[in-house]
């Protein structure tokens, strides 16, 4: 019994232990991204990297998400003679909940993963040892572009997820199931509105989701154990912590936004 | 290949050290890894410091780069007291200082140029034709100038270490550190390196520190002898010291004797209990 609250109360400090090091590690994150003011290239090349990389997963992924969101909405709503109403059910869904999350997740598996790995072998190869020892801090040289990039791409690539998911939508509904084009596009326009759906959900819900999902990747790699086990074990951490911490926060966030609590 | 021998005139370390350390004491968790140790190391020098493995000679390199902080003690570098500066004037130090990696630590995404090129356009800011000059003369120091444009997973182990040196000395240092630098090189690497060592501290006037358990290669270059184990300098002195030495295990460890004081078998019960009595582990 007692050994079993030992064990748990080694558990919870560790987690608080962590916890207070992963907020340090944002703060310090915060405090270095004024170099990249003096340094832009850095950031250019990292925009590059985790986002426009990561364009093929989000474009193809958009697409199909798009096309079954307009496959399993005209087969609802036809038996309500309401398929004009598809354009806004598949504009909605895409911009409120579905563009953010996926795009969030699937940044997760691409690109957070891969800065896991980089920083996490980076810190394994003595690369950062090597680059304090030079006088050089890792933290603006090469974690601040990385975070300030993720940041950025990560409410980038949303919008664009959810545009090729209305298109792909259109696609089934509209070419393919003979949903009226005029009605699509005119629901939409009217029950979507730019300020509480696309400015909470593309543009809150993925910049929070950004942040979170690039402070974790970049947590974790700094973090791991500096051998091939702790760098695997890091880049697993990373892809299920930040798929849970988005889902959780998403809950948390459409509550504060289209609850009525 | 061996033959350039360390200078002869290898004062006292402790005549104008440029790093001292005093009583200095480190622990790792329940590991005590030094206790109260007291060591030197003389300016302008090939210093060597050496030890079975396991001893903390890398410790002791990342104690004296100010990576780590001792527990108890005092680790200068030129009259500064490394562990008590903030993190802006450690790095003011450590601009004075080249570490060799035993791995080397080569930036990966970039080139063997923009590696070398790293801390001169970080921390100057010198025009890149300057910059470029500059680069093509430390590469051509170690031998590597036409090796420029490739990139670190395109370098042998050895030519890897050798480009990390040209880094080392791109600010033109006073003191390099150097860790493990023979490990796993074939012998002509091997000896470019020993070669390398030897020369770029006699020609750019640097004082170097290298953690080794070579003991041929280094004792050959090496001014002075540093062995250490269980966390105290066992001896110190010149290499012909230390090869004529009195201490059973100084003659062990540097004539690689296998058995001696240092025992071939780790501390364990006697070999029967554990064979016919033992419970399985």
């Amino acid at each position: 019994m007692m050994a079993s609250l030992a064990e748990l109360g080694r558990f919870v400090l560790d987690r608080l232990g962590r916890l207070g090091r992963a907020n340090l590690f944002l703060l310090q994150l915060l405090r270095a991204l004024s170099f990249l003011f003096r340094r832009p290239s850095l950031l250019v090349k990292q925009l590059h990297a985790v986002g426009v990389l990561s364009l093929p997963i989000i474009l193809v992924s958009g697409l199909f998400v798009g096309m079954v969101l307009g496959l399993q909405g005209y087969a609802n709503l036809v038996d309500f003679g309401a398929t004009s109403s598809l354009g806004t059910v598949v504009a909605l869904s895409l911009i409120r909940e579905l563009g953010p999350v996926l795009t969030a997740l699937l940044y997760a598996g691409r690109a957070g993963s891969a800065l896991t790995a980089e920083i996490g072998l980076m810190r394994a190869t003595e690369q950062l040892a090597s680059m304090q020892m030079m006088a050089v801090d890792p933290f603006p040289r090469v974690l601040a572009p990385r975070f300030l990039a993720g940041c950025i791409a990560v409410p980038l690539l949303t919008g664009i997820f959810t545009a090729i998911g209305i298109l792909g939508g259109y696609l089934v509904a509209v070419v393919q199931l003979g949903v009226d084009g005029g009605s699509f596009w005119a629901q939409m326009q009217a029950k979507v509105q730019l300020l509480a759906d696309v400015g909470n959900g593309v543009l809150i819900k993925s910049t929070v989701f950004g942040l979170v999902a690039n402070w974790i990747a970049l947590f974790e790699g700094y973090q791991a154990q500096p051998t091939s086990e702790g760098v695997s074990l890091a880049t697993t951490r990373t892809v299920v912590d930040t798929s849970l911490a988005v889902l959780g926060l998403d809950f948390l966030l459409t509550a504060l936004m289209f609850g009525e609590w | 290949m061996l033959a350039i021998s360390a200078r002869s005139d290898s004062a006292s370390p402790h005549d104008d050290p440029l790093v001292t350390m005093r009583r200095l004491s480190f622990s790792r968790g329940e590991h005590r890894i030094f206790r109260e140790l007291d060591l030197a190391i003389p300016r302008g020098k090939v210093t060597a410091i050496m030890g079975p493995s396991g001893t903390g000679k890398t410790t002791l390199l990342r104690l004296i780069g100010g990576q780590i902080r001792p527990d108890a003690g005092r680790i200068e570098v030129d009259g500064i007291c490394v562990h008590e500066l903030g993190r802006k004037e450690l790095y003011q130090l450590r601009k004075r200082m080249g570490v060799l990696f035993q791995s080397g630590a080569l930036f990966t995404d970039l080139s063997v140029f923009d590696n070398v090129a790293f801390p001169l356009r970080e921390h100057t800011r010198l025009p890149e034709p300057l910059i470029r000059t500059l680069v093509l003369m430390k590469l051509e120091a170690v031998g590597l100038r036409g090796a420029h444009a490739l990139m670190p997973a395109q370098l042998s182990g050895g030519m890897a270490r050798r480009v990390a040196l040209a880094r080392a000395i791109a600010l033109d240092p006073t003191m390099i550190l150097y860790d493990e630098p023979f490990a796993g090189q074939d012998p002509i690497s091997m000896g470019v390196l020993v070669k390398l060592i030897r020369t770029l501290n006699d020609a750019l006037d640097l004082t170097s520190i290298i953690v080794s358990h070579d003991v041929k290669e280094t004792a050959a270059i090496a001014d002075y002898l540093y062995l250490i184990s269980d966390g105290q300098v066992v001896e110190h002195g010149t290499p012909q010291d230390l090869s004529h030495s009195a201490s059973p295990w100084v003659d062990q460890f540097m004539h690689a004797l296998p058995d001696g004081p240092m025992s071939f078998h780790y501390p364990a019960p006697p070999y029967e209990t554990d064979l016919l009595t033992g419970t399985p582990t």
